[in-house]
C-alpha cells in the first residue's frame, strides 16, 4: 500500500513536471512567434520582459535568458548614442546568464559578435578598431563551435555590408558571405521549435540590397 | 495512512487549478509622477508579470499563494522588491521607480579641468582629437594648446597656463611625475613632447584648482593616463619626411597579457635641405630610440603596467651673435640621452577599496658644447607612490596617497680660453616626500564637495607645507552645471636655483576659479573666470629670495560644435589674461613676457566619408607680447606684434588587404604670417634681432600602416 502511495505521489509529481515543461515550451513558442512579427522596439520591450519572467522562473533553462537578451540587441538599432550601450550591458547580462547554464554554445556566441557589433555604433571612429575585433573574434568562436550554424555567417555578411568599401568592406565583398549564410539556412534544422531560428529573412533582404545598383 | 491520502490530495488540487488567483494591477511612475512604460512587473520566479503600457498601467493574475514578493524592473531604473500575501484579494501595487545612477546623470569637478577620455562620456574631447587637430602635428601639448588657458608660446617648449611658465606646468603619467616631458632643445626653438598620443586612453589638462592629489605646480597640471592592454596583435611601419619607426604590439591569445616595443630614428636633414632653416645647423637634428611595454591583467580587477622608454638625441648649431659687428657665430651643440620608466599595480581589494602603487625611474643628461664651454647637466628621479581609496555609498570616495621622489641634479662646466680656465661642479640631492587625503562627497547626485589636504617636505628646502583644497558643483540640468575651486599650490623654485648657496624656499599659488558648463552629445560650452595669486616668486633682485610675488586673472571660454554643419567637428577657444609679476630680476610687477592679453583658436575638422578623407584646418591668435628692450626705460613695456597663424591638415586613410594605411600631410603657418616671439638686444642696445620659427613655414608628410594579425579591420561599421 505504502508503496502504491509512493509511486503515484512520484507519478504525481513527474506529471507535474510534464505539465510545467508543457507550460514553458508553450510560452515560449507563444513569445518566440512573436519575435520574428515585430522590430518595434516597445513590442521588443514587453518580449523581452516576458522573457525575463520565463528565465526567472525556469533557471537551468539558456533560451530565455538567451532571448531577452536577443530582445536588446535588436532595441539599439532603433535607438542612438549612450543608450545603445545601456542595452547591450544589459544584453550582455543575459548572455553571461545563458552561458553559464550552456556553457560553448555557438548560438551564444554568435548573439554575444552581434552585441559587439552594436556597440561599434555609438562612436565607430574611435570603437571600429576595439570592438571590430572582438565581434570577429566571438563570430570565428560561434562558427567553430557549430559547423552548421549559418547565423555567424549572416552575421559576417551584415559587417562587411556596413563596412566602407575602402576599409576593406563592401556590398560585393558582404554578397558571397549573406550567399553561403542563405545556403546554410536552406539545411539549417533547429534543435526544437523553440531554439533559435531567425535570420533567414534578414539574410535574404541584404542579398537584395547587394544587388541593388 | 490518512494522511499520506490527504497529502496525495492536496498535491493533486497543488498542481491542478483550484489554486486561489490573485489580481495585481497598478501604475508606475518616476520620481516626477511620469507613467513608465515598459517596465516589467512580477512575482518572483514565476512566469506570471506583466509589462506597463504607454500610462504606466499595469494588471495581471497570479497563480500563486502566500507571501510572495513582488519585483518592478526597467532598464535605466533601479529594480523595486516588495513582498506582499497572495490569498484571492485584488492587490494594488503602484510603485515609484528612481532613476539609475547614470555618469551622464551626476554631477562631476569641472572646474579648472579639461578631459579628454574614450571611457567617459561628457568629455571636451577624445583621445582622437589630439591626433587629428590641425597645428597639433601629433604633439599632445600641440593639441592642448588649442584649448583655452594655454597660452601660444613659441620660443619655449611647455604649456604656459594663466600667467604661468612652462616649468609650473607638472606632467604626469599615471600619477608619476616627468622631469622632462620635451625633448631637449637649443635656445629660443620651442620641442615636442617626447610621448605619442597613442599611448593614452586618457589626458586630464588641469588649469587650475586641481585635486591634492597632484603637487608641484602651481599654474597646470597635465595629467596623462596609459591604456590598459593591446586591443589586438598588430604591427606598425612609419615613414615620414622626418624619419622612419616601427613597431609590434602582441596580445595573448587568453586576453590577459600584451607586450610591444617600437624603434623609430629621426634625422631633420633632409628635410632641412629642402625647406631652408634660419639657424645654420652644423649637425641637423638627429634622434633615435625606442619603448617597451607591458601589460599583464593580475585578476579580474588587478592590471600590472610597465612602459620604458629610451632616447638619445644630437644637434650642432650655429647663431649670428647680435653682440659681434663682423658675423661671428655662437656655436651651440647638444647631445640628450633619456631615460623613463613607468611601473604601477593597481588591484581592487574587496568591495570597497582599489588600491594603486607605482614606482618610476628616469634620467636626462644633457651635454652641451660652445665655443668656450662644455656644459654636462643631469637630472635623476627616483619615485614611489600607493594611493588607496575606498567608495562610500553609491558614489562618495575618500582617497589617501603617499609620494617620495628621490631626486639628484647635476651641473658642471668647464671653460675658457688661451689666458683662463674655469671649472665647476655642482650637485643637489633632494628628499621629497608628500602625503594626502581627498574626498568627494556626494551630498545628492547633484551637489557634490571635494576636500583635500596635501602636504609636502622637501630636504633640499627644509621646510613643510600643508596646501589645503577644495571645490564644489552642482548640477543645474540635465546638460549644464556650475562649480567653483579654491587651492593653495606649491612648487620648489626653477632648477637653475637649486644650485644656489642658498636655496629659495617654495613658490606659491592660490587659485579661485568659477566654472559654468553645459555639455551634451553634440555640443560643449564652457565658461570659466579666474583669480590667481602668487606669492614667494623666486626674487634676484638682491639677492636669491622669496620675495617675488604677482597675480593673475582672466576668462576662458570654450565652445564646441559638432552637429550644425553637417560633418563639421569645430571649437573655439577664447582666453582674457591679465597678469602681472615681480620675480627674477624684475624690478617691479609688470605683465612677463610669456603673455599674451588675448588669445584665440578655431580649430575645424571635416571627415569626407565616401573620399575616406580627413581634413583639419586651426587658426591661432593672440595679441603682442612684452618683450625687453633696453632703450625703454619701463621696464618690459613693448609688445611684438601680433600672432596669427594658420596650420592645416589632411588624413587619407585606406584598408589594402590586411594592411590599413594612413597617408598624413600638414602644414603649419601656411599662409606664412610673420612671427615674432621677442627680441634680443646687443649688450649695448643698438642692435637687436627677432626671435621667430627656426623657418616661415612646416611642412609634414607621412604613411603610417598597421597590419593587424586578424581579421577586426574588416569590421569598422559605419552603420548608424
Amino acid at each position: 500500500m505504502k508503496k502504491t502511495i509512493l509511486l503515484s505521489l512520484i507519478a504525481v509529481a513527474s506529471l507535474s513536471v510534464t505539465a510545467q515543461n508543457k507550460k514553458y515550451i508553450a510560452t515560449m513558442e507563444k513569445n518566440v512567434a512573436e519575435l520574428d512579427t515585430t522590430r518595434d522596439a516597445a513590442k521588443l520591450q514587453n518580449l523581452a520582459n516576458n522573457f525575463e519572467r520565463i528565465a526567472g522562473a525556469e533557471k537551468t533553462e539558456w533560451l530565455p535568458a538567451y532571448y531577452a537578451a536577443y530582445c536588446y540587441v535588436n532595441m539599439t538599432y532603433s535607438t542612438k548614442g549612450d543608450a545603445i550601450d545601456t542595452y547591450c550591458d544589459k544584453a550582455d547580462a543575459y548572455l553571461k546568464k545563458a552561458d553559464s547554464i550552456s556553457p560553448n554554445n555557438s548560438e551564444i556566441y554568435a548573439l554575444r559578435s552581434q552585441i559587439a557589433g552594436a556597440r561599434i555604433s555609438v562612436n565607430p571612429m574611435s570603437r571600429g578598431q576595439k570592438y571590430g575585433t572582438e565581434s570577429a573574434e566571438l563570430r570565428e568562436k560561434s562558427k567553430e563551435l557549430d559547423k552548421t550554424n549559418p547565423r555567424p555567417y549572416y552575421l559576417e555578411g551584415t559587417a562587411l555590408f556596413y563596412t566602407p568599401a575602402m576599409f576593406g568592406g563592401g556590398k560585393d565583398k558582404a554578397k558571397p558571405a549573406f550567399e553561403k549564410a542563405l545556403k546554410m539556412y536552406e539545411t539549417f534544422k533547429p534543435a526544437s521549435s523553440i531554439a533559435p531560428n531567425w535570420g533567414k529573412r534578414s539574410t535574404e533582404y541584404f542579398l537584395k540590397e547587394c544587388d541593388k545598383k | 495512512m490518512n494522511r499520506i491520502l490527504q497529502l496525495l490530495i492536496v498535491c493533486l488540487i497543488g498542481t491542478t487549478s483550484l489554486s486561489a488567483q490573485t489580481k495585481i494591477s497598478g501604475r508606475i511612475t518616476d520620481q516626477k509622477k511620469q507613467p513608465i512604460p515598459g517596465v516589467n512587473i512580477l512575482v518572483k520566479d514565476s512566469y506570471d508579470g506583466a509589462s506597463t503600457d504607454a500610462n504606466g498601467n499595469y494588471s495581471f493574475t497570479a497563480s500563486d499563494t502566500g507571501e510572495v514578493t513582488l519585483v518592478a524592473t526597467m532598464i535605466g531604473f533601479d529594480a523595486v522588491e516588495k513582498k506582499i500575501r497572495l490569498n484571492g484579494t485584488d492587490v494594488t501595487y503602484n510603485p515609484v521607480l528612481k532613476e539609475a545612477l547614470n555618469e551622464l546623470k551626476v554631477v562631476t569637478i569641472s572646474a579648472g579641468t579639461i578631459e579628454a577620455s574614450d571611457e567617459k562620456k561628457a568629455t571636451v574631447l577624445k583621445p582622437l582629437d589630439i591626433v587629428t587637430t590641425a597645428s597639433a602635428q601629433g604633439d599632445i601639448v600641440g593639441a592642448i594648446k588649442t584649448l583655452p588657458g594655454a597660452q601660444q608660446v613659441g620660443e619655449s617648449e611647455g604649456l604656459f597656463v594663466r600667467g604661468g611658465t612652462g616649468s609650473e606646468t607638472k606632467t604626469v603619467i599615471d600619477g608619476m611625475v616627468v622631469n622632462n616631458p620635451f625633448y631637449t632643445g637649443a635656445p629660443d626653438i620651442a620641442t615636442r613632447g617626447r610621448f605619442s598620443p597613442f599611448l593614452f586612453k586618457g589626458t586630464i589638462f588641469s588649469t587650475g584648482g586641481y585635486s591634492a592629489q597632484y603637487g608641484q605646480g602651481i599654474s597646470s597640471v597635465l595629467a596623462l593616463e596609459t591604456s590598459d592592454l593591446a586591443d589586438r596583435t598588430s604591427s606598425t611601419v612609419a615613414i615620414s619626411s622626418v624619419g622612419v619607426g616601427a613597431g609590434h604590439n602582441h596580445l595573448w591569445k587568453d586576453k590577459g597579457m600584451s607586450a610591444g616595443f617600437d624603434v623609430n630614428y629621426t634625422n631633420l636633414l633632409p628635410y632641412f635641405q629642402l625647406v631652408k632653416q634660419t639657424p645654420e645647423y652644423t649637425r641637423a637634428p638627429q634622434f633615435a630610440g625606442g619603448s617597451l611595454n607591458f601589460r599583464k591583467k593580475t585578476s579580474q580587477s588587478g592590471i600590472i603596467k610597465f612602459y620604458g622608454y629610451y632616447n638619445i638625441g644630437d644637434m650642432g648649431l650655429k647663431t649670428l651673435s647680435i653682440d659681434s659687428i663682423n658675423g661671428f657665430k655662437n656655436l651651440f651643440d647638444l647631445n640628450n640621452n633619456n631615460v623613463y620608466t613607468n611601473l604601477t599595480y593597481k588591484e581592487r581589494l574587496g568591495e570597497k577599496y582599489i588600491l594603486n602603487i607605482g614606482a618610476s625611474y628616469s634620467t636626462n643628461i644633457d651635454k652641451i658644447k660652445t665655443w668656450t664651454d662644455t656644459i654636462q647637466s643631469q637630472s635623476d628621479l627616483t619615485q614611489g607612490r600607493v594611493v588607496l581609496s575606498r567608495g562610500i555609498g553609491r558614489l562618495s570616495i575618500i582617497r589617501v596617497g603617499a609620494e617620495y621622489q628621490y631626486s639628484y641634479d647635476g651641473f658642471s662646466i668647464k671653460g675658457g680660453n688661451a689666458f683662463y680656465h674655469y671649472e665647476r661642479k655642482l650637485n643637489v640631492y633632494d628628499n621629497y616626500t608628500a602625503g594626502f587625503t581627498e574626498a568627494d562627497i556626494y551630498l545628492t547626485t547633484k551637489l557634490v564637495w571635494r576636500a583635500g589636504v596635501r602636504a609636502e617636505n622637501s630636504t633640499l628646502i627644509k621646510k613643510m607645507v600643508v596646501s589645503p583644497r577644495t571645490s564644489i558643483a552642482y548640477k543645474l540640468g540635465e546638460f549644464s552645471q556650475v562649480s567653483l575651486a579654491y587651492g593653495q599650490f606649491y612648487q620648489k623654485p626653477d632648477r637653475d636655483y637649486l644650485f644656489y648657496p642658498q636655496v629659495p624656499g617654495y613658490n606659491k599659488a592660490t587659485h579661485y576659479i568659477l566654472n559654468m558648463q553645459r555639455v551634451d552629445d553634440f555640443h560643449t560650452l564652457r565658461a570659466e573666470i579666474y583669480y590667481k595669486k602668487y606669492d614667494n616668486l623666486t626674487s634676484t633682485l638682491v639677492d636669491t629670495s622669496n620675495s617675488g610675488k604677482g597675480y593673475a586673472q582672466g576668462l576662458d571660454l570654450f565652445w564646441r560644435d559638432k552637429k550644425t554643419f553637417k560633418g563639421v567637428d569645430y571649437w573655439i577657444s577664447y582666453t582674457y589674461l591679465d597678469t602681472k609679476r615681480q620675480w627674477l630680476n624684475y624690478p617691479k610687477e609688470v605683465t612677463p613676457p610669456f603673455a599674451a592679453s588675448h588669445t584665440a583658436t578655431l580649430v575645424f575638422k571635416k571627415f569626407f566619408n565616401k573620399l575616406n578623407l580627413s581634413t583639419g584646418a586651426t587658426y591661432s591668435y593672440a595679441t603682442g607680447r612684452p618683450y625687453y628692450n633696453p632703450n625703454n626705460p619701463n621696464f618690459l613695456s613693448d609688445r611684438t606684434i601680433d600672432f596669427h597663424t594658420v596650420g592645416v591638415n589632411a588624413a587619407y586613410l585606406r584598408q589594402i588587404g590586411r594592411c590599413f594605411a594612413v597617408l598624413a600631410v600638414s602644414v603649419g603657418n601656411v599662409i606664412g604670417n610673420e612671427q615674432v616671439y621677442s627680441y634680443r638686444y646687443s649688450y649695448d642696445g643698438m642692435r637687436r634681432s627677432a626671435v621667430g620659427p627656426p623657418a616661415k613655414r612646416f611642412f609634414f608628410i607621412g604613411l603610417f600602416l598597421s597590419f593587424g594579425q586578424d581579421r577586426s579591420k574588416e569590421v569598422i561599421d559605419n552603420n548608424n
